[in-house]
């Protein structure tokens, strides 16, 4: 298992989804992402995609105008 | 054998009910969803302060989950730009280039569907939905020109049509297509009542900001401006934002217009000068383009006259270059009749 960080600040919806898309397709299953956004659209739609495609969004939270998530890849990545 | 069919999600009702009607026949569908950069989907939810009370959400997610399948959402910015800037069909209304828009998508969604072992292709299209694209003449155009030829399914309207290699091979059932056509919204209301889909996205126009009349003329704008054809991703997102002004060809101004595109601007100021008012509340605002010294200072009447401040005498200004150097400015704010209508974009 390992632990990565992806920063989205100033992008906006849909571009941190298609980052963490990209990015968790590189992750083994068990891995576990950071993600850091300033769009407060990704509180909605992370987590969306993280249900569709199957990944545990294991936390989400906001500090000084930043959105935080926070998952774990889930068996097939793709 | 079960068949795969990979469905161009818009995030729109039609594609919704394309996808939902193949399910209801067996096939397994996962959806691609194009990112332009002119979608209309997100940016200025995010942008605009008053829209954020409304519960924002991106639509193609929300099909996806609704009808429970993948969706892989796909960055086409860079290469999409040869699309806009030389359509082979041209532009419809505003600087919407539809038809080559659909052949690219189709042809892009043609090298997943092969990359991943999928057998046809779905969209939401309707016969005579839209003037341009989503004609009875510019289908075969679609399935020509990207190459996808007979391995393209229309189940909203595939009654209409010539029958394609899924049909054919019975992986689908003619008789349990449709036959919509027209721009009619009722058959695809009533059809979603039938699957029980509510809350669904009924987006006026068409799927991105390029059908926009208003935004057309900016982009326009922009093009004239710099001389050529370009934008960058920055580019089409500030064109969503605040009011643009364009008082010399060289330069523009874009000026929030309430605090959340403030917020917004802010972001920017590395890239672009600003000024912003602080003798009284008011806008930011970016100067984008080259201007000289002595400009600065009709830029700065200009922004004045949209602040608190624009019946005083005199409101002073911060201007800020893209290195944080920052000096103070006073001007009169400019007198409304004084702002020239065509300097509006
Ligand atoms: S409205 Fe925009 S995204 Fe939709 S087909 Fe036309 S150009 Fe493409």
């Amino acid at each position: 298992m390992s632990r990565h960080q992806l920063d989205c600040r100033r992008l906006l919806c849909p571009m941190p989804v298609i980052r963490v898309q990209n990015k968790v397709a590189e992750l083994q299953p068990g891995d576990e992402l950071e993600v850091v956004c300033t769009d407060p659209g990704v509180m909605q739609d992370i987590p969306a995609w993280c249900r569709i495609n199957g990944h545990l969004l294991l936390d989400q939270q906001v500090r000084d105008d930043e959105y935080i998530l926070h998952l774990r890849v889930q068996g097939d990545p793709h | 054998m079960q068949r795969k069919a990979v469905a161009l999600i818009s995030g729109g009702l039609d594609s919704l009910l394309a996808v939902r009607v193949m399910q209801d026949q067996g096939i397994y569908v996962e959806g691609i969803n194009f990112f332009t950069g002119f979608c209309v989907e997100g940016h200025t939810h995010a942008i605009r302060k008053k829209d954020q009370k409304k519960p924002k959400r991106n639509n193609a997610l929300w099909c996806a989950e609704q009808l429970g399948i993948k969706l892989h959402i796909i960055d086409i910015v860079e290469e999409y730009k040869d699309i806009v800037f030389n359509p082979k069909y041209g532009y419809g209304a505003n600087l919407n280039p539809c038809l080559d828009c659909k052949i690219f998508m189709v042809k892009k969604a043609k090298e997943w569907m092969e990359t991943h072992d999928f057998d046809f292709i779905i969209t939401g299209e309707v016969v005579g939905q839209r003037p341009k694209s989503q004609r009875k003449d510019t289908m075969p155009v679609v399935q020509k020109d990207s190459g996808i030829e007979d391995r393209l399914l229309r189940p909203l309207c595939a009654k209409n049509l010539p029958q394609t290699l899924p049909e054919r091979e019975s992986w689908v059932n003619r008789e349990k297509l449709y036959d919509f056509s027209g721009r009619s919204r009722k058959p695809q209301m009533a059809l979603a009542k039938q699957f029980g889909f509510e809350d669904y996205a009924q987006p006026a126009g068409g799927c991105c900001f390029l059908t926009d009349a208003q935004y057309s003329v900016k982009l326009q704008d922009l093009w004239k401006a710099r001389g050529d054809k370009q934008y960058e991703m920055d580019d089409i997102m500030l064109l969503k934002v605040g009011r643009h002004i364009r008082p010399a060809p060289e330069y523009k101004l874009i000026i929030s217009r309430e605090e959340g595109e403030g917020k917004f601007l802010q972001g920017y100021r590395k890239q672009y000068p600003s000024l912003k008012t602080t003798s009284h509340p008011g806008p930011l605002c970016l100067i984008d383009g080259d201007f000289a010294e002595e400009q600065i200072e009709q830029a700065a009447r200009i922004v004045a006259r949209y602040s608190q401040g624009k019946n005083a005498d005199a409101v002073e200004l911060e201007y800020r270059d893209t290195e944080g150097n920052t000096r103070q400015v006073k001007v009169a704010p400019l007198p409304p009749h004084e702002l020239k209508k065509e300097w509006v974009v």
